[in-house]
């Protein structure tokens, strides 16, 4: 069917709630037809592809308790409507959580890091989403909310497929929660895209932590590899423990890019996304490594 | 069934009927004469609807005008007119920074944006920042030297390299 991406094909209602409470309770009572607008950055683009065709947008623009970012000594929460920008601009993440923020910082241009949202990014499950692997390095936990009730849902058991989360019908991602970096850490995060703004061919995050020259702590996620972001543990076992060098570091790139699955589609084949998931492990390795304090 | 929105859009209070599905830069484009900002591809690649909404860059044509209700925004067409040039615009005039033309408006409004932000933005600040705005017309080098043409000349760097 041809597209028009000028305008949006199909009427609906856009619900505007205030709060949070509004929020969910729309959430509980709306039937199958009905979307969450967040950013706007991919839903609506699927609505002018007419890959969906809700008859209500709940849009979450105007709630204020979704917006927050706090930092304590338990760590960091983020609202679920925190756009892009905001977290790139947020001076803890600057500081603290480097993998994180230079996923930020790789991803599609300002005007739509202005828009889009973290908890949008995550809720719309590709494969390829940035912030997913440095959130998954990072352990983080999803608060998901629905009126009454709520519940903690680490990252990783989040995704369930392409496009594909455990969020319950009526089920609202109300914040991404981190723990507070741990000392003697480092983390890193790195793409391949075609061009800057694109969309990731691979993409890579670590998170070390060190005592002496041994990795007591190792937390690695890759994207775009499996049909969903994913921890590989292949290269975790590999270091917790180990005294870690240059050559370890490779070894547990190699580890690493043998457990992914990757597939051929417009963005790459599989045979080259292995290879280059090799080099950006061991890169994020490295970096990691040496910004927890470690020396190759 | 449509709803009524507020705007203020360059300075000028507006208030229209719309429907929860019209997009902001058909409202600002065929509602308010304002053709400054394009439509180019529709699925935010190209940069060509680039507006600035209270405060920050953004896409027109990703936003809905309902959620757009009650804010402040400027389009290119705030930034300068023929008698009262932005620096922008006098710079890149100067600067031979256009020729189809297409891309323009939402290079200068997200230059103005940039230059909202950061003051005195490097060259690569200046390519990063543009990097969602395409010119096929592929017109990059004089853009960017354009933009830095505007910057204080302490900030000023070499022409960029091609």
């Amino acid at each position: 069917m041809p597209v028009d991406s000028k305008i949006l094909p199909f009427r609906f209602r856009c619900l505007e709630p205030s709060n949070l409470t509004d929020a969910l309770n729309l959430c509980s009572q709306s039937g199958d037809q009905v979307a969450i607008l967040a950013g706007g950055t991919d839903l609506l683009i699927k609505i002018k592809r007419q890959m969906v065709q809700p008859e209500i947008l709940i849009g979450l623009q105007r709630v204020p308790e979704l917006q927050q970012i706090q930092t304590n000594e338990q760590g960091l929460r983020l609202g679920a409507t925190v756009t892009l920008s905001e977290a790139e601009h947020y001076p803890a993440i600057q500081r603290e959580y480097s993998a994180l923020y230079e996923a930020l910082r790789s991803m599609a241009a300002p005007a739509i890091r202005n828009m889009a949202t973290l908890g949008g990014n995550l809720c719309n499950a590709s494969p390829a989403a940035d912030t997913a692997p440095p959130l998954l390095a990072f352990d983080a936990q999803l608060r998901l909310q629905k009126s009454g009730q709520e519940r903690l849902v680490r990252l990783t058991q989040f995704f369930l497929g392409p496009g594909s989360s455990c969020l319950a019908p009526g089920e609202l991602l109300t914040e991404i929660c981190l723990p507070a970096p741990l000392p003697d850490s480092g983390s890193a995060f790195l793409k391949l895209g075609r061009v800057s703004c694109d969309i990731a061919k691979v993409n890579a995050a670590t998170y070390l932590q060190r005592r002496g020259t041994v990795c007591i702590l190792c937390r690695a996620a890759v994207g775009s590899v499996a049909p969903t972001p994913v921890r590989i543990l292949q290269v975790e076992q590999l270091l917790e423990g180990a005294v870690v060098d240059s050559n370890l570091l490779r070894q547990a790139a190699e580890a690493g890019a043998k457990a992914i699955v990757p597939i051929d589609d417009i963005r790459s084949t599989a045979k080259y996304r292995r290879q280059v998931c090799q080099v950006i492990l061991e890169e994020v390795l490295q970096a990691a490594w040496i910004r927890a304090g470690g020396v190759l | 069934m449509s709803r009524t929105i507020r705007l203020t859009v360059n300075g000028q209070p507006h208030q229209l009927e719309v429907e929860d599905n019209d997009l902001l830069l058909n409202v600002l484009r065929e509602r308010l004469d304002l053709t400054g900002a394009k439509y180019g591809c529709g699925i935010g690649e190209c940069g060509a609807c680039t507006i600035i909404m209270n405060g920050k860059a953004v896409l027109s044509c990703l936003t809905l005008a309902v959620l757009a209700d009650r804010s402040e925004i400027t389009t290119v067409e705030g930034l300068g007119d023929y008698r009262n040039l932005h620096p922008l615009q006098q710079a890149f005039l100067e600067e031979g920074a256009v020729q189809c033309g297409f891309c323009t408006p939402g290079m200068l409004v997200s230059a103005k944006a940039l230059l909202d932000e950061n003051p005195n933005p490097s060259e690569e600040e200046i390519r990063q920042y543009l990097r969602g705005n395409l010119c096929r017309c592929t017109g990059y080098t004089s853009i960017v030297r354009a933009v830095q043409k505007t910057l204080k000349p302490a900030a000023k760097e070499s022409h960029p390299k091609i």
